[in-house]
Protein backbone atom coordinates (compact mmCIF):
# COMPACT_ATOMS: atom_id res chain seq x y z
CA UNK A 1 0.00 0.00 0.00
CA UNK A 2 1.36 3.77 -1.24
CA UNK A 3 2.49 5.74 2.20
CA UNK A 4 1.26 9.02 2.69
CA UNK A 5 3.74 11.26 1.15
CA UNK A 6 2.40 13.76 3.66
CA UNK A 7 5.04 12.23 6.08
CA UNK A 8 8.22 13.25 3.83
CA UNK A 9 9.93 15.76 6.14
CA UNK A 10 8.49 14.94 9.51
CA UNK A 11 10.55 15.35 12.49
CA UNK A 12 9.15 13.59 14.87
CA UNK A 13 9.41 15.02 19.23
CA UNK A 14 12.32 13.62 20.94
CA UNK A 15 12.42 10.40 22.67
CA UNK A 16 12.13 10.09 26.42
CA UNK A 17 15.57 9.76 27.50
CA UNK A 18 17.19 6.71 27.31
CA UNK A 19 19.82 5.07 30.20
CA UNK A 20 22.38 2.99 28.74
CA UNK A 21 23.01 -0.02 31.72
CA UNK A 22 25.50 -2.27 32.15
CA UNK A 23 23.25 -4.80 32.34
CA UNK A 24 21.45 -3.90 28.74
CA UNK A 25 24.63 -3.53 27.20
CA UNK A 26 25.36 -7.23 28.36
CA UNK A 27 21.70 -8.83 27.65
CA UNK A 28 22.56 -7.25 24.01
CA UNK A 29 25.90 -8.40 23.57
CA UNK A 30 24.83 -11.87 24.80
CA UNK A 31 22.24 -11.97 22.22
CA UNK A 32 24.54 -11.05 19.15
CA UNK A 33 26.80 -13.70 20.67
CA UNK A 34 29.85 -11.69 21.00
CA UNK A 35 31.96 -11.66 24.14
CA UNK A 36 34.38 -8.89 23.99
CA UNK A 37 34.99 -7.67 27.65
CA UNK A 38 34.96 -4.26 26.76
CA UNK A 39 31.15 -4.92 26.75
CA UNK A 40 30.91 -6.77 29.82
CA UNK A 41 33.61 -5.81 32.46
CA UNK A 42 33.85 -2.24 33.63
CA UNK A 43 37.68 -2.63 34.54
CA UNK A 44 38.46 -3.86 31.09
CA UNK A 45 36.57 -0.77 29.40
CA UNK A 46 38.33 1.30 31.60
CA UNK A 47 41.79 -0.28 30.85
CA UNK A 48 40.39 0.27 27.19
CA UNK A 49 40.36 3.92 27.93
CA UNK A 50 36.49 4.18 28.09
CA UNK A 51 34.50 5.92 31.09
CA UNK A 52 32.51 2.41 31.31
CA UNK A 53 31.75 -0.60 29.19
CA UNK A 54 30.78 0.29 26.25
CA UNK A 55 28.17 -0.39 23.43
CA UNK A 56 28.54 -2.36 20.18
CA UNK A 57 28.28 -0.64 17.18
CA UNK A 58 24.47 -1.65 16.29
CA UNK A 59 23.40 -1.19 20.00
CA UNK A 60 22.22 2.32 19.11
CA UNK A 61 18.96 0.84 17.02
CA UNK A 62 17.92 -0.18 20.18
CA UNK A 63 17.14 3.79 21.01
CA UNK A 64 16.48 4.67 17.59
CA UNK A 65 13.82 2.20 16.98
CA UNK A 66 11.65 4.17 19.49
CA UNK A 67 12.28 7.62 17.37
CA UNK A 68 10.13 7.47 14.97
CA UNK A 69 6.01 7.13 15.07
CA UNK A 70 5.70 4.50 12.67
CA UNK A 71 2.90 3.11 14.25
CA UNK A 72 0.80 6.35 13.29
CA UNK A 73 -1.54 5.08 11.04
CA UNK A 74 -1.88 8.04 9.17
CA UNK A 75 1.43 6.56 7.61
CA UNK A 76 -0.04 3.68 6.18
CA UNK A 77 2.72 1.31 6.93
CA UNK A 78 1.84 -2.48 6.89
CA UNK A 79 4.44 -3.98 9.50
CA UNK A 80 4.03 -6.98 8.54
CA UNK A 81 5.39 -6.64 5.52
CA UNK A 82 8.44 -4.31 6.38
CA UNK A 83 11.85 -5.89 5.87
CA UNK A 84 14.87 -3.79 6.45
CA UNK A 85 16.64 -2.14 3.60
CA UNK A 86 19.74 -0.56 4.85
CA UNK A 87 21.22 0.97 7.85
CA UNK A 88 24.43 3.04 8.48
CA UNK A 89 25.58 4.59 11.64
CA UNK A 90 28.39 7.42 11.71
CA UNK A 91 29.54 7.24 15.29
CA UNK A 92 31.31 10.58 16.90
CA UNK A 93 31.80 8.19 20.07
CA UNK A 94 31.05 4.75 21.42
CA UNK A 95 27.66 4.52 23.71
CA UNK A 96 29.09 3.63 27.26
CA UNK A 97 26.37 2.47 30.13
CA UNK A 98 25.86 5.49 32.38
CA UNK A 99 25.13 7.55 29.25
CA UNK A 100 21.54 8.91 29.33
CA UNK A 101 20.24 9.83 25.46
CA UNK A 102 17.54 11.00 23.62
CA UNK A 103 16.45 10.29 19.80
CA UNK A 104 15.37 12.57 17.16
CA UNK A 105 14.26 10.98 13.92
CA UNK A 106 13.28 12.43 10.79
CA UNK A 107 11.54 11.16 7.74
CA UNK A 108 13.87 11.54 4.98
CA UNK A 109 12.41 10.25 2.24
CA UNK A 110 9.28 7.66 0.75
CA UNK A 111 9.44 6.71 -2.59
CA UNK A 112 8.31 3.71 -4.74
CA UNK A 113 10.75 0.94 -5.83
CA UNK A 114 8.16 -1.09 -8.21
CA UNK A 115 5.83 -2.48 -6.10
CA UNK A 116 7.75 -2.39 -2.90
CA UNK A 117 7.40 1.19 -0.15
CA UNK A 118 10.90 2.51 0.43
CA UNK A 119 11.08 5.02 3.51
CA UNK A 120 14.54 6.97 4.61
CA UNK A 121 14.53 8.04 8.36
CA UNK A 122 17.60 9.58 10.16
CA UNK A 123 17.63 9.54 13.92
CA UNK A 124 20.02 11.61 15.65
CA UNK A 125 21.32 10.70 19.00
CA UNK A 126 22.52 12.89 21.48
CA UNK A 127 22.81 13.35 25.32
CA UNK A 128 20.82 14.75 27.88
CA UNK A 129 23.84 17.09 28.27
CA UNK A 130 23.55 18.24 24.16
CA UNK A 131 26.33 16.28 22.75
CA UNK A 132 25.80 14.05 19.89
CA UNK A 133 27.02 10.42 20.30
CA UNK A 134 25.83 9.33 16.64
CA UNK A 135 23.54 9.34 13.63
CA UNK A 136 21.61 6.73 12.69
CA UNK A 137 20.60 6.10 9.04
CA UNK A 138 17.81 3.67 8.19
CA UNK A 139 15.86 2.53 5.32
CA UNK A 140 12.94 0.35 5.60
CA UNK A 141 10.78 -1.70 2.51
CA UNK A 142 7.26 -2.38 2.68
CA UNK A 143 6.98 -5.49 0.58
CA UNK A 144 4.06 -4.96 -2.51
CA UNK A 145 1.63 -7.86 -2.15
CA UNK B 1 40.32 3.71 22.81
CA UNK B 2 43.24 2.22 20.95
CA UNK B 3 42.96 -0.40 18.14
CA UNK B 4 45.63 -3.41 18.62
CA UNK B 5 45.81 -3.15 14.55
CA UNK B 6 48.32 -0.60 13.07
CA UNK B 7 47.89 1.46 10.35
CA UNK B 8 51.05 1.45 8.89
CA UNK B 9 51.03 -2.20 8.82
CA UNK B 10 47.92 -2.69 7.04
CA UNK B 11 47.42 -2.07 3.05
CA UNK B 12 45.12 -1.76 0.52
CA UNK B 13 43.20 -4.90 -1.15
CA UNK B 14 44.44 -6.63 2.40
CA UNK B 15 42.12 -9.42 2.80
CA UNK B 16 40.32 -10.56 6.60
CA UNK B 17 40.90 -13.95 7.49
CA UNK B 18 36.86 -15.42 6.81
CA UNK B 19 34.70 -16.02 10.20
CA UNK B 20 31.27 -18.05 10.58
CA UNK B 21 28.75 -17.48 12.62
CA UNK B 22 25.95 -20.49 13.24
CA UNK B 23 22.48 -18.57 14.06
CA UNK B 24 20.03 -20.74 15.63
CA UNK B 25 16.62 -19.80 16.02
CA UNK B 26 16.80 -18.94 20.03
CA UNK B 27 19.85 -16.73 18.76
CA UNK B 28 16.72 -14.31 16.91
CA UNK B 29 14.61 -15.10 19.67
CA UNK B 30 16.99 -13.84 22.05
CA UNK B 31 17.92 -10.84 19.87
CA UNK B 32 14.12 -10.11 19.65
CA UNK B 33 14.19 -9.40 23.41
CA UNK B 34 17.46 -7.57 23.67
CA UNK B 35 16.64 -5.21 20.50
CA UNK B 36 12.97 -4.64 21.66
CA UNK B 37 11.80 -5.84 17.56
CA UNK B 38 9.72 -8.40 18.32
CA UNK B 39 8.27 -8.48 14.44
CA UNK B 40 7.06 -12.37 14.49
CA UNK B 41 8.74 -12.87 10.76
CA UNK B 42 12.40 -13.74 13.08
CA UNK B 43 10.37 -15.87 15.74
CA UNK B 44 7.27 -17.23 14.21
CA UNK B 45 7.11 -19.86 11.16
CA UNK B 46 3.50 -19.99 10.21
CA UNK B 47 3.72 -16.35 10.30
CA UNK B 48 6.78 -15.79 8.23
CA UNK B 49 5.03 -18.26 5.65
CA UNK B 50 2.00 -16.51 5.58
CA UNK B 51 3.29 -13.44 4.30
CA UNK B 52 5.06 -15.31 1.82
CA UNK B 53 8.36 -15.51 3.04
CA UNK B 54 10.22 -18.92 2.97
CA UNK B 55 10.68 -19.44 7.00
CA UNK B 56 11.74 -17.33 9.28
CA UNK B 57 14.43 -15.18 8.70
CA UNK B 58 16.81 -13.50 11.08
CA UNK B 59 16.96 -9.71 11.58
CA UNK B 60 18.91 -7.85 9.30
CA UNK B 61 20.57 -6.27 12.46
CA UNK B 62 21.46 -9.53 13.84
CA UNK B 63 23.31 -10.24 10.88
CA UNK B 64 24.66 -6.44 10.65
CA UNK B 65 26.10 -7.13 14.30
CA UNK B 66 27.70 -10.16 12.95
CA UNK B 67 29.44 -8.04 10.71
CA UNK B 68 30.32 -5.61 13.35
CA UNK B 69 32.12 -7.62 15.67
CA UNK B 70 34.22 -9.26 12.40
CA UNK B 71 34.96 -5.63 12.67
CA UNK B 72 35.93 -4.92 16.10
CA UNK B 73 37.48 -8.49 16.79
CA UNK B 74 39.73 -7.64 13.50
CA UNK B 75 40.71 -4.02 14.96
CA UNK B 76 41.01 -5.13 18.63
CA UNK B 77 38.62 -2.00 19.53
CA UNK B 78 34.73 -1.18 18.89
CA UNK B 79 35.58 1.92 19.96
CA UNK B 80 37.00 2.27 17.07
CA UNK B 81 34.35 2.27 14.82
CA UNK B 82 34.03 5.77 12.82
CA UNK B 83 31.25 4.40 10.85
CA UNK B 84 29.30 1.49 9.80
CA UNK B 85 27.08 0.77 7.08
CA UNK B 86 25.31 -2.07 5.36
CA UNK B 87 22.84 -2.60 2.87
CA UNK B 88 20.46 -6.34 3.10
CA UNK B 89 20.72 -7.41 0.04
CA UNK B 90 18.94 -10.92 0.99
CA UNK B 91 17.11 -12.74 3.55
CA UNK B 92 19.02 -15.11 6.06
CA UNK B 93 16.47 -17.96 6.00
CA UNK B 94 16.97 -19.88 9.54
CA UNK B 95 15.07 -23.01 9.47
CA UNK B 96 13.95 -24.88 13.00
CA UNK B 97 16.61 -27.88 12.57
CA UNK B 98 20.02 -26.92 12.38
CA UNK B 99 19.82 -22.90 11.81
CA UNK B 100 22.46 -21.26 9.34
CA UNK B 101 25.48 -20.10 8.93
CA UNK B 102 26.66 -16.91 8.30
CA UNK B 103 30.10 -16.21 6.34
CA UNK B 104 32.09 -12.75 6.73
CA UNK B 105 34.78 -11.94 4.78
CA UNK B 106 36.74 -8.45 4.44
CA UNK B 107 38.99 -6.61 2.56
CA UNK B 108 40.61 -3.42 3.17
CA UNK B 109 39.31 -1.03 0.49
CA UNK B 110 40.63 2.19 1.06
CA UNK B 111 43.47 3.54 3.78
CA UNK B 112 42.08 7.72 4.49
CA UNK B 113 44.26 10.18 6.91
CA UNK B 114 43.96 10.65 10.71
CA UNK B 115 44.57 6.75 10.22
CA UNK B 116 41.37 5.41 9.23
CA UNK B 117 40.56 2.45 6.72
CA UNK B 118 38.11 1.73 4.92
CA UNK B 119 37.07 -2.21 5.31
CA UNK B 120 34.22 -3.38 2.98
CA UNK B 121 32.79 -6.60 4.25
CA UNK B 122 30.75 -9.29 2.38
CA UNK B 123 28.23 -11.86 4.17
CA UNK B 124 26.92 -14.94 2.50
CA UNK B 125 24.23 -17.36 4.15
CA UNK B 126 22.94 -20.27 2.20
CA UNK B 127 25.03 -19.15 -1.05
CA UNK B 128 23.19 -16.38 -1.04
CA UNK B 129 24.87 -12.66 -0.19
CA UNK B 130 23.23 -11.14 2.42
CA UNK B 131 25.12 -7.86 3.02
CA UNK B 132 26.28 -5.48 -0.14
CA UNK B 133 27.52 -2.21 0.17
CA UNK B 134 28.82 -3.01 3.66
CA UNK B 135 31.86 -0.91 4.69
CA UNK B 136 32.73 -0.32 8.20
CA UNK B 137 35.72 2.67 8.70
CA UNK B 138 37.80 2.31 11.72
CA UNK B 139 40.46 3.89 13.07
CA UNK B 140 43.92 2.10 13.59
CA UNK B 141 46.45 2.95 15.85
Amino acid sequence: MALNREFIGRAFPPSEPYEVTRLKIREFADAIGDLNPVYRDPEAAKAAGHPDVIAPPTFPIVISIGGASLTDPELGLNYAMVVHGEQRFEYNRPLHAGDVVTAESTIAGIRSIGRNERLDIQTVITTVDGEHVCTAHNVIIERGA
Amino acid sequence: MTATVKYDEVEVGQELPAKTYPVHRLDLVKYAGASGDFNPIHWNEQFAKSVGLPDVIAHGMFTMAQGGRYVTDWAGDPGAVVEYGVRFSSMVVVPNDGGTEIEITGVIEDKRDDNTVVVALTARSDGQKVLTRAKATVRLA
